[in-house]
């Protein structure tokens, strides 16, 4: 076994790579809970990988046969059933366990500076991960499959002068159809699988040249020992492969419960209009995205006035695509001296406390027909989705900050 | 400016709001159906019915007999002599020979296929559709539904129950006494223009075999699914035992 390492090494430097990525990539020994989503993200993405690729062993993208063929494999593929409902979960899965990781950054300040690149590659990441799976869901071909698309293609026809020219371009029809299907099968199983496996390389690669944060906040490489090793860091290899195999278990075993239980998720991760084939002729009484797409969904209703002569469906628009573009900037707008929400001071917190409860009222408007809410509540939330962003260069600057620790705080 | 504003979001709302009221009344309170596909006598009563009544005009192309019958526990040589009226094999899909086209000459709108109904509309829904047709000779076939307003499709199961004079109130729950099999309680048909054969609990009893199989076909996997996850779920709960430890051992030197 060594004569083989040692042969492969002097051609390729696996060695050299285990080392610096594995067992001499030394990271923060105060990891809390909220570290674990960056590993499950990649257990998610391993299955959402290999479930996809069974999958499109008994796929037809074909209109005729598409909704035909994932019955087929619900009721004649051997464990069809299975593998079919670890991808359909698995992609609710993705965006729970993305959603939380994303949210430990914004706990920790883990996009500040230096790691502006490892956010960015992120927010890339998550943002080809919508358009996945939004393509992904047009694929069974149901009503709420067509019904979905059609509403989220039809908001590139609000752009102004090209704005039909692209939805028909995108379609490669009059409506949605199925040179449709075919095309969006082609993005979801090759194209935006390749792009989000790059996109993963980089994110890693960029987190590993400067090292991971931690709940504190503290840089660990400013305390080295005689060897240069920081004094608060443990190889990521044997500790943390060991301590993140406990989360992995216990995620399992939720992931796999809601498989076998409660795959339709109450009708949230599969919707109940979905059972019956795409019809062109029968819009169904309430088309909702599926439930990690309803908080932008709630943006984009939320404007129903033309403000400025501009169209309130592009301003839907424009609001739905500045919610997400925001992020990408949220490195340069934050300006506090600290990084971890532990040692900012109350006005940070307080904000981020109204981020997350605007976020979630925003999904539950959006996944509730416009006429069953308060018709001030998702424009109200919107707003104030807004302004945790377009305020943070202010209060982060003003608020007192309390004394960050030297070391890292580790019981 | 925001006056203006107001005044038409007020209007837009205002506009809205006899959609709510209509949104709120079209949604019609169920029945409540008590749902076992392990049920094996019931699921075999269900398919009986389903196969006499239902199937002349509702394939369920998406499943097939052989499947049925292994797992609602019927042979397949009393499947092929009691159930299957055409010359299918035992492996076949369960489809018709109905002409979708002819079909919608003849009802307005051509029967669904009824693979997966019970996951689109629910077994609430299914077992109070079936028992609330009334008449009403206003419609083509001189009946209504209670809960599927206007429904194309006529009583079929009239014989059995009878027909309903008026339209039953839903989503009452009533409850057999022991003693006499008589149903107490509100809900259901006040009275009926012609009596069924069946007693309206002997009526609810059937159509409660009947929404349960078809619940059981609209995902047979159910089954398997029920049967195979206790052993993984354990499975994962002995795992966690040596990854705990193992994690707790190397973390010990860590201070």
């Amino acid at each position: 076994m060594q004569k083989l390492i040692g042969w492969i090494d002097e051609r390729l430097p696996i060695v050299n790579a285990f080392e610096k990525h594995m067992s001499k990539y030394y990271a923060p020994k105060n990891f809390n809970v909220w570290y674990m989503f960056g590993v499950l993200s990649m257990v998610v993405l391993v299955n959402q990988l290999l479930t996809g690729i069974w999958l499109t062993m008994s796929y037809v993208p074909t209109a005729e046969g598409a909704f035909k063929s994932v019955e087929y494999i619900m009721r004649d593929v051997e464990y069809g059933w299975l593998i079919r409902y670890l991808h359909s979960t698995g992609a609710t899965a993705f965006f729970v366990v993305v959603y939380l990781h994303m949210f430990r950054a914004l706990l920790y300040g883990s996009y500040q500076k230096p790691r502006e690149l490892i956010w960015i590659f992120g927010m890339i990441i998550y943002l080809v991960l919508m358009a996945e799976a939004f393509l992904g869901y047009l694929l069974p071909w149901g009503q709420m499959s067509y019904w979905g698309a059609q509403v989220i293609v039809s908001l590139f026809g609000a752009i102004p002068v090209i704005g039909d020219d692209l939805t028909q371009w995108i379609r490669g029809d009059y409506l949605i159809s199925g040179i449709t299907l075919n095309r969006f099968f082609a993005l979801h199983v090759v194209a935006l699988p390749i792009v989000i496996l790059g996109l993963v390389v980089l994110h890693i690669l960029a987190l590993h040249e400067v090292g991971s944060n931690n709940p504190d906040g503290v840089d660990i490489k400013k305390h080295k020992d005689a060897n240069g090793i920081p004094r608060d860091g443990i190889p990521f290899h044997p500790y943390y492969t060991v301590h993140d195999l406990v989360p992995i278990v216990i995620f399992l075993f939720i992931f796999l419960a809601v498989v076998f239980y409660f795959p339709e998720g109450g009708g949230y991760f599969l919707e109940k209009p979905n059972f019956e084939p795409a019809n062109a002729l029968k819009t169904p009484d309430h088309i909702a995205p599926v439930w990690y797409f309803t908080p932008f969904y709630a943006m984009l209703r939320a404007i129903t006035y033309p403000f400025f002569g501009v169209d309130a469906k592009l301003w839907g628009v424009i609001v739905m695509g500045g919610a997400i573009a925001i992020l990408f900037v949220l490195p340069w707008l934050d300006r506090s001296p600290v990084k971890s929400w532990r040692y900012k001071g109350w006005m940070s917190r307080v904000w981020l406390g109204i981020f997350v409860v605007s976020f979630i009222i925003l999904g539950v408007c959006g996944a509730l027909p416009a006429n069953e809410q308060p018709y001030w509540l998702a424009p109200l939330c919107t707003g104030l989705y807004f302004a945790f962003f377009l305020l943070m260069p202010f209060y982060t600057k003003l608020e007192k900050t309390k004394a960050v620790p030297e070391r890292v705080v580790f019981k | 400016m925001r006056s203006v504003m107001m005044s038409r979001l007020a209007l837009a709302f205002a506009v809205m709001l006899p959609f709510t009221v209509h949104a709120a009344a079209s949604k019609v309170a169920l029945d409540k159906v008590d749902i076992d596909i392990t049920d094996q006598p019931s699921l075999q009563r269900g398919v009986q019915l389903y196969t006499n009544y239902c199937m002349a005009c509702h394939s369920l192309k998406y499943s097939r007999y052989e499947r049925v019958a292994d797992d609602i526990g019927i042979p397949h040589d009393l499947y092929l002599e009691n159930l299957i009226f055409s010359d299918a094999k035992i492996g076949s899909l369960m489809e018709n020979s109905m002409e979708p086209g002819l079909a919608q000459t003849w009802f307005g709108a051509a029967p669904p296929d009824l693979s997966l109904i019970a996951r689109l509309r629910g077994a609430d829904w299914l077992y109070t559709y079936l028992r609330t047709f009334y008449k009403d000779e206003s419609r083509p076939w001189g009946v209504n539904n209670a809960v599927f307003k206007d429904v194309g499709m006529p009583h079929v199961l009239s014989q059995m129950q009878g027909l309903c004079a008026s339209k039953p109130e839903t989503g009452v729950q009533s409850e057999v006494d022991p003693m006499s099999g008589e149903i107490v309680g509100g809900g259901g048909c006040e009275s009926y223009v012609t009596e069924g054969e069946l007693t309206p609990a002997e009526f609810n009893s059937a159509m409660r075999d009947l929404t349960n199989f078809l619940v059981y076909v609209g995902e047979p996997s159910k089954l398997q699914a029920n049967a195979i996850a206790p052993w993984v779920l354990l499975f994962l709960v002995i795992l966690f035992i040596p990854v705990y430890l193992l994690n707790r051992e190397y973390w010990k030197d860590i201070h």
